[in-house]
C-alpha cells in the first residue's frame, strides 16, 4: 500500500506551489512564519489545502524573520520564511542580516514577478537577488519549475552545513504555476560547496601539545560551540583540563555558567576576571568565536603575552583580525574529539601546579565582584530584576533579548548552563529582534517558558507582534525595563559626549498595561524595588498567558565593566 | 590596503559556476570589504558550465590571504589559485587605434607594431588599428613608444593568467 501511494505520488505532475508544500513536507519543516500578498498567492494556496506545515501569520514581515531565527536558534533546525515580492522581499532583509551576522541556518522563501516582467520594473518587483547578495550565505533564483526542488534541497543543504547563515530562494510567481513531476531529492552535491568538518590531525596534535604545557590558559569559546551543539564535549574537555573558560555573548549557554571554571562573558561589557585573563593569558585557545571587535577591544593590545589556538568552520574566520599560531579549521565536535583523543594518549596531563597559581591569580580578580550594583537603592535596578527573573524561572527559560543595556545585563545576570537558551542579536544588534525571536522559540518549545528582555525604546520597534502572539496564544513573559531612555545611547552620550542626550529620551511612552490588554494580554506595571519579587512571581504563575511587565527602572544605570573604544580589554571602566 | 608599503599586485584565478549572477558575486565581494580590483577579466570555459575570471589585486600578505578564504567562501567558486605564489604566464590584449598620417608616420607606426609583434587589423587613411598581446609591462612599453599625441583610442582586455608546467587548474 504504502509503495502505491509513493509511485503515485511520483507519477503526479504538481504545480510549483504545490511542489513547495510537498518539499517543505518532506523536508520535516513543522512551522514556516510569513505573510502573504500577490506574488506568493499560489503558494499561500498550496499551503491552504495541506495540514502537515503550519504557516504562522505575523504581523510584519521582518517578525516572520526573527521568528524563524528564533526557532533556529533554540533548535538548532532551519527556521523557514516566506514573504511576497516588493515590498515583503524588503521588510524581511533586516531579519536575513541579522542572521547572517549570527551564523544561524534560515532559508527564506520569496514571491517574485513573473519571470516574463522581471526587470521590467513592475508591480512589486525588486531585485531580491541583488538587495540580499551582502547578506545571505547564498541565494537563488528560479527560473524554470524543473529546478524548483533541487535548488530548495541546495537552500536547505546550505544553510545549514559548515558555517549556518540564511539563504534565499526568489520564485517567480509562474514558477509556482507550472506543473512538472517532482519527487523529493534526498541529497544534492555540489562541487563547488564542501564544508571541511575534520580538522588537520597534526594542527591538532601540535594544539594539544602547547595545551599541556601551557602556564596560563583561558579557552575562549563562542557562538560556534552552541551552533555545532558541542557544549557537552567542551565542559568535558574544559574539566578534563582544568582550564578556565570565557564565551562570547553570541556562546553563553556553550559552558555552564554556574560552573566553577566560568569566567563569565568577555569584551567589552565582558566580566573583569575575563578580560583580565585574556590580557594576561599565555595562551588562548579560540573556539568556534571569530574575535569580533566587541570582544578585542583594541587588537594590538588583545591577548598581547598568548600564542592562540583557533578552532573554526569557517577558515575566513582565522587570521581575519588577529593573526593566530595555530590555526585548525574543523567543526567544533570533531576536533574536541581529536582532541579528547589526543589528551588521553598523551603522556603527561596538564601542568598543574602552573594552573594552581593561575586559577589563584583568577580568584583574586573575581574577588573584585565586577558585577556589584547598589541592591539598597530606592529605584528598581535592572540587574535585580533579571537575577529575579533567574531565580523564579530556576534558569530553566529562554531569555530572548532585544538590543540594548538590557541584554548585556541579561548576558551578565541570567546564568545559562544550557546552549541554545540566550537568545540575542550579536552580530548585527537589532532592535526589535526580542519579541518576535520569542515567538519562534515559543512555537518550537510549547511547554517551556519563554521570557523576551526588552527594553521601552526596541520593544516598540515589533509591538505589533503581540496580535500574532495573541493568535497563536503564545504565553511569553516580556519583561521590559524601562527606563524612559534609548539607554545604550544615553550611556554613551554619558560616558562620551559630556552628558549630551541628544535624541536618546523617549518621551510620550505609551501606556504599556493598557497596551497589552488592549492587544488581550496581561500587564502589570512596577515602579518600586519592594514590588518587584511578587510581581515577576505573579507573571510567572500565569502560565497560559502573555503577561507584558512593565518594569520602571533606575533611568541613570550604566552597564559595568565597560571597555571603551579604542582601549584594550585590561582597561575596564568599573564601577 | 591600510598598509600601502607591503602592498604586492597578485593575480588570482577563480573558476566559478557559470551561472547568472557569479560576477556580481565576485565583485560584490570585493566592493562590500573594501579589497582592490585593478582588472578582472571573465569567460566560459571549454567546460561550458564553468567560468574562468583572472583577477589582479593589491593588497598585503594578510589582506590576499583574506581575499583567497573569501573568495573560496562564495558557493558558486569552484575553486581559486593565487597564480602570483607559483611560476605563471600573464598575457593581456591591447587594441590601439593610433594617428598614421602621411606615408613617413604610416610607415613608423607599422614598423614599431612590427618591433612589439603586433598586427595591424584595421586601416583607415588616417589611422591604423593595432592588436598586441603581452604581459602589462610590454602593452605599457609598446603605448609610451607610440607616444600620447599620436594615440587616439586605447582598450585593453585585464590580464589573463596561466601557470607554468602541465599541472591544470580544474584537476
Ligand atoms: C549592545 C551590544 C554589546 C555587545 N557586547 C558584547 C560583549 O561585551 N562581549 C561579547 O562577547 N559580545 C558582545 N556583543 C556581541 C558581539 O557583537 C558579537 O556578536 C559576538 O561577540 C560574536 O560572538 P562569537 O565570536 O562567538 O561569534 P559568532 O558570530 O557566534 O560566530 C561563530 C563563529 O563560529 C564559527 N562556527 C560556526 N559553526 C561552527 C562549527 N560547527 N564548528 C566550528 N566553528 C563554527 C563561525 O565560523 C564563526 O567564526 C555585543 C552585542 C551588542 C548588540
Ligand atoms: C534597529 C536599530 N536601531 C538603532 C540601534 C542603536 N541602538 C543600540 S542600543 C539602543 C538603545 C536601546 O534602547 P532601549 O530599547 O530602550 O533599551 P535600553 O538600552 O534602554 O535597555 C540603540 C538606539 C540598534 N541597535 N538597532
Amino acid at each position: 500500500m504504502v509503495f502505491r501511494f509513493d509511485l503515485e505520488r511520483l507519477k503526479v505532475e504538481l504545480t510549483g506551489a504545490e511542489i513547495i508544500a510537498r518539499f517543505l513536507e518532506d523536508e520535516g519543516v513543522e512551522h514556516i512564519f510569513g505573510y502573504p500578498g500577490g506574488a506568493v498567492l499560489h503558494i499561500y494556496d498550496a499551503l491552504y489545502k495541506q495540514d502537515k506545515v503550519k504557516h504562522i501569520l505575523v504581523r510584519h514581515e521582518q517578525a516572520a524573520t526573527h521568528a524563524a531565527d528564533g526557532y533556529a536558534r533554540s533548535t538548532g533546525k532551519p527556521g523557514v520564511v516566506l514573504v511576497t515580492s516588493g515590498p515583503g522581499a524588503t521588510n524581511a532583509v533586516t531579519g536575513i542580516a541579522t542572521a547572517y551576522m549570527d551564523s544561524i541556518p534560515m532559508v527564506v522563501l520569496t514571491g517574485q514577478v513573473p519571470t516574463a516582467l522581471i526587470g521590467n520594473d513592475a508591480f512589486q518587483e525588486v531585485d531580491t537577488v541583488g538587495i540580499t547578495r551582502p547578506c545571505v550565505k547564498h541565494n537563488f533564483l528560479v527560473k524554470d519549475v524543473n529546478e524548483l526542488a533541487v535548488t530548495l534541497k541546495k537552500a536547505f543543504y546550505i544553510a545549514t552545513t559548515g558555517r549556518p547563515g540564511p539563504v534565499v530562494v526568489d520564485i517567480p510567481k509562474d514558477v509556482t504555476a507550472a506543473r512538472v513531476r517532482y519527487t523529493h531529492p534526498r541529497k544534492v552535491t555540489m562541487r563547488s560547496y564542501n564544508p571541511t568538518v575534520k580538522g588537520h590531525i597534526r594542527q591538532v596534535r601540535k594544539a594539544v601539545g602547547m595545551m599541556l604545557s601551557a602556564k596560563r590558559p583561558v579557552l575562549y569559546t563562542g557562538g560556534g560551540v552552541i551552533l555545532d551543539d558541542a557544549a557537552e564535549l567542551l565542559t568535558e574537555v574544559a574539566h578534563a583540563l582544568d582550564f578556565p573558560v570565557t564565551n562570547t555573548s553570541m556562546g553563553l549557554g556553550g559552558f555552564p555558567a554556574t560552573d566553577r571554571q566560568f569566567l563569565g562573558m568577555l569584551g567589552m561589557h565582558g566580566n573583569y576576571e575575563a578580560n583580565m585573563a585574556i590580557s594576561h593569558c599565555d595562551l588562548l585557545v579560540a573556539i568556534g568565536a571569530r574575535f569580533d571587535d566587541r570582544v578585542t577591544g583594541n587588537i594590538a593590545k588583545f591577548a598581547p603575552k598568548a600564542k592562540i589556538i583557533h578552532i573554526d568552520i569557517d577558515p575566513a574566520s582565522i587570521s581575519k583580525n588577529v593573526k593566530v599560531d595555530v590555526p585548525i579549521v574543523g567543526s567544533v565536535n570533531a576536533v574536541l574529539a581529536d582532541m579528547v583523543a589526543e589528551i588521553k594518549a598523551a603522556e603527561r596531563g596538564p601542568n598543574t601546579s602552573a594552573l594552581g597559581e593561575w586559577w589563584q591569580q583568577i580568584e583574586e580578580w573575581r574577588g573584585v565582584d565586577c558585577l556589584r550594583y547598589d541592591k539598597s537603592a530606592e529605584k528598581i535596578k535592572p540587574q535585580y530584576v533579571l537575577q529575579k527573573v533567574y531565580e523564579v524561572t530556576k534558569g530553566e527559560a529562554f531569555v530572548c533579548s532585544d538590543v540594548g543595556q538590557h541584554q548585556m545585563w541579561a548576558a551578565q545576570f541570567y546564568k545559562f548552563d544550557k546552549p541554545r537558551r540566550w537568545i540575542n542579536s550579536g552580530g548585527l544588534g537589532t532592535m526589535g529582534f526580542g519579541l518576535p525571536a520569542a515567538m519562534g522559540v515559543q512555537f518550537a518549545h510549547p511547554d517551556a517558558t519563554v521570557v523576551c528582555v526588552a527594553g521601552d525604546g526596541g520593544i516598540q520597534m515589533n509591538i505589533q507582534e503581540l496580535a500574532t502572539c495573541l493568535q497563536y496564544g503564545l504565553p511569553i513573559k516580556v519583561i521590559c525595563l524601562n527606563n524612559s531612555y534609548l539607554g545604550m545611547v544615553r550611556q554613551w552620550q554619558e560616558f562620551f559626549y559630556e552628558e549630551r542626550y541628544s535624541h536618546s529620551y523617549m518621551e510620550s511612552l505609551p501606556d504599556f498595561v493598557k497596551l497589552a490588554e488592549a492587544y488581550g494580554h496581561v500587564g502589570i506595571k512596577v515602579e518600586k524595588p519592594e514590588d518587584v519579587d511578587a510581581a515577576v512571581e505573579r507573571a510567572f504563575a500565569m502560565k497560559d498567558r502573555l503577561v507584558f511587565m512593565n518594569i520602571i527602572t533606575d533611568a541613570t544605570e550604566n552597564v559595568y565593566p565597560m571597555v571603551p573604544a579604542g582601549a584594550g580589554l585590561d582597561e575596564m571602566i568599573l564601577i | 590596503m591600510n598598509n600601502h608599503d607591503n602592498a604586492k599586485r597578485h593575480i588570482i584565478s577563480i573558476l566559478i559556476e557559470n551561472e547568472a549572477g557569479a560576477l556580481s558575486r565576485v565583485a560584490g565581494l570585493f566592493s562590500a570589504r573594501g579589497y582592490n580590483i585593478e582588472a578582472l577579466t571573465v569567460a566560459a570555459t571549454e567546460d561550458p558550465s564553468l567560468s574562468r575570471m583572472t583577477l589582479v589585486s593589491k593588497g598585503t600578505d594578510e589582506i590576499i590571504e583574506q581575499i583567497l578564504k573569501q573568495l573560496n567562501k562564495l558557493i558558486d567558486v569552484v575553486k581559486v589559485l593565487d597564480l602570483t605564489q607559483g611560476d605563471h604566464i600573464e598575457r593581456e590584449l591591447l587594441l590601439v587605434k593610433v594617428r598614421a598620417v602621411g606615408h613617413e608616420q604610416r610607415q613608423e607606426v607599422y614598423r614599431l607594431a612590427d618591433v612589439f609583434r603586433g598586427h595591424v587589423i584595421d586601416i583607415t587613411e588616417n589611422s591604423y588599428t593595432i592588436e598586441l598581446t603581452g604581459d602589462g609591462k610590454k602593452l605599457d612599453a609598446f603605448l609610451a613608444t607610440l607616444g600620447e599625441s599620436q594615440i587616439l583610442e586605447t582598450v585593453r582586455g585585464g590580464p589573463s593568467g596561466i601557470s607554468r608546467g602541465d599541472k591544470a587548474m580544474h584537476t
